[in-house]
Parts: C-alpha cells; sequence; structure tokens
C-alpha cells in the first residue's frame, strides 16, 4: 500500500479531548484541500468512534486513544481509530442502528451508523478485553488544485 | 446559553459544538430551565451550531421525552443545512419536532 502521508496521536480518553481529535485529523487532511461538506463528514465520524472510546471502551477509567491517520493515492485517506478498553462481545449488535448499551445517558444508538453513512466504508475489529480498532476510509472528490 | 421566554414558551439558542462532552452541559441548563419555568414549548435554536454528531440527537431526544412529560412540545428551529444529513439519519424527521427552513421549505429532503 502506497502511503503519501501519515500521521498519529494518542491521547488520554478524556472527553474533553474528542474536540480535539476531529480537529486534529482535520486539520491533518486540509493538506487534500477537501470541500467543507468532506471535512464536515470526517469530523463528525471521527467524533463518534472517538465518544465510543470515551463512554463505552474506558467506561470506568482513563485509558488511551491512538488515532493514525494515512493519505493514500487517489484522495483516499484511511482513519484508524484503536483504544484498549474492554471491546465488544458482539461487534454487529452494537452496529446496529439504534442499539445502545447505555439508554440512560442519552446515547442515540447511532455511532456507527453515522460513521457508515458519512465514510465510504468502516471495519470494526474487537476483542473483549483487549480492546478495539475502528478503521474508516474515505475517497475525497477529485481536486484539480495541485495536491 | 441565551434564553428567553415569550409568554409560556422558552427559547434557547444552542451555540458551538455539540458533542458528548458538550451535551452534558447544555442538557443541564435545559432540564433547568423546564423544570424551572415548566414552559408549553420549548424551542431550541440551531442557528448557532457549527458542529454536531449524535450526542446531538441524544439531547434532542432527551428533551422531546422530558417535554412530553410536562406536557410541553420540543420544537428544534434555524437548522443550519450542514446539520440536516445528521437529522435525516436520525429519524428525528418523522417526530414533528424540526421547523421546516425558510430557504428550502422541508427538513426531510
Amino acid at each position: 500500500m502506497t502511503v503519501l502521508n501519515e500521521m498519529s496521536i494518542t491521547f488520554e480518553s478524556r472527553s474533553s479531548n474528542e474536540a480535539f481529535a476531529r480537529s486534529a485529523v482535520a486539520a491533518f487532511v486540509m493538506q487534500l484541500d477537501p470541500t467543507v461538506g468532506e471535512i464536515s463528514d470526517l469530523k463528525t465520524a471521527v467524533s463518534e468512534a472517538v465518544t465510543n472510546c470515551v463512554v463505552h471502551a474506558y467506561r470506568h477509567s482513563i485509558g488511551t486513544i491512538r488515532i493514525s491517520v494515512r493519505l493514500l493515492p487517489d484522495y483516499t485517506i484511511m482513519i484508524r481509530i484503536a483504544d484498549k478498553g474492554c471491546g465488544m462481545e458482539d461487534v454487529h449488535k452494537a452496529m446496529e442502528p439504534l442499539y445502545t448499551s447505555l439508554p440512560e445517558e442519552e446515547r442515540a444508538g447511532l455511532g456507527f451508523a453515522v460513521m457508515q453513512s458519512f465514510c465510504d466504508s468502516v471495519s470494526v475489529r474487537s476483542t473483549p478485553g483487549k480492546g478495539t480498532v475502528v478503521t474508516l476510509k474515505k475517497r475525497l472528490s477529485p481536486r484539480y488544485a495541485n495536491g | 446559553m441565551k434564553s428567553t421566554m415569550n409568554g409560556s414558551e422558552l427559547t434557547l439558542y444552542v451555540t458551538g459544538e455539540i458533542d458528548h462532552h458538550n451535551a452534558a452541559r447544555i442538557r443541564e441548563t435545559a432540564d433547568g430551565l423546564i423544570q424551572q419555568r415548566h414552559p408549553t414549548v420549548l424551542r431550541l435554536n440551531f442557528a448557532g451550531v457549527e458542529f454536531m454528531d449524535s450526542s446531538g440527537i441524544g439531547l434532542i431526544m432527551g428533551r422531546f421525552r422530558m417535554m412530553q412529560l410536562y406536557g410541553g412540545k420540543l420544537r428544534v428551529t434555524d437548522i443550519p443545512q450542514g446539520l440536516r444529513r445528521m437529522m435525516e439519519l436520525s429519524g428525528l424527521t418523522g417526530l414533528d419536532v424540526l421547523e421546516r427552513s425558510r430557504e428550502s421549505g422541508d427538513c426531510t429532503e
């Protein structure tokens, strides 16, 4: 896989870092000259994934979240959000729209549905007790400006 | 957060970014005012919202239930164009809480 550019960040699973995480990813992707809509889609998807880490993976503790972003050929962006939290027994159930394990906290159960809607592909690998890796891919519309 | 009371109708002007972190603060303010003033209509004016993830949907759903509990109604108004897809995805468009916007006439398209 040809990687044109890459960055990674690690930060603590505090809710105050949700804004930091999506802004950092957006700032890195800006070099591809994305549209306002594309940046908004990416920020939303990253926000969902990071919130899952804060709310579910590290529910009773503070742990580390690692995000890596790769810029691939053809304006394709690959974002990997990894935690070492509780993991999920049933990934398919977790990904069902409107399913949430925490209805009392006003979680809408839409996190994965939003990621799927705002990105081209979403893949999830999770091991109970070990953690979860969410990989988002999105291809930007071709740019005419010099990349 | 700015709020105005007009008769028995309460309007809250939500600004900035609605994510899981910020939703908690907005929820506390809104619920405090609902319990204090018992409005018949709660309007959440979203004109100043710059970003929203699905935490915003949870926030709207929660206030919808809260207003139902008090026998009132919830309206979400002045929804920026950029938040529409999220609103559509949430199924909120079927709940009759999203106010039709002036420019396009409909939130569901």
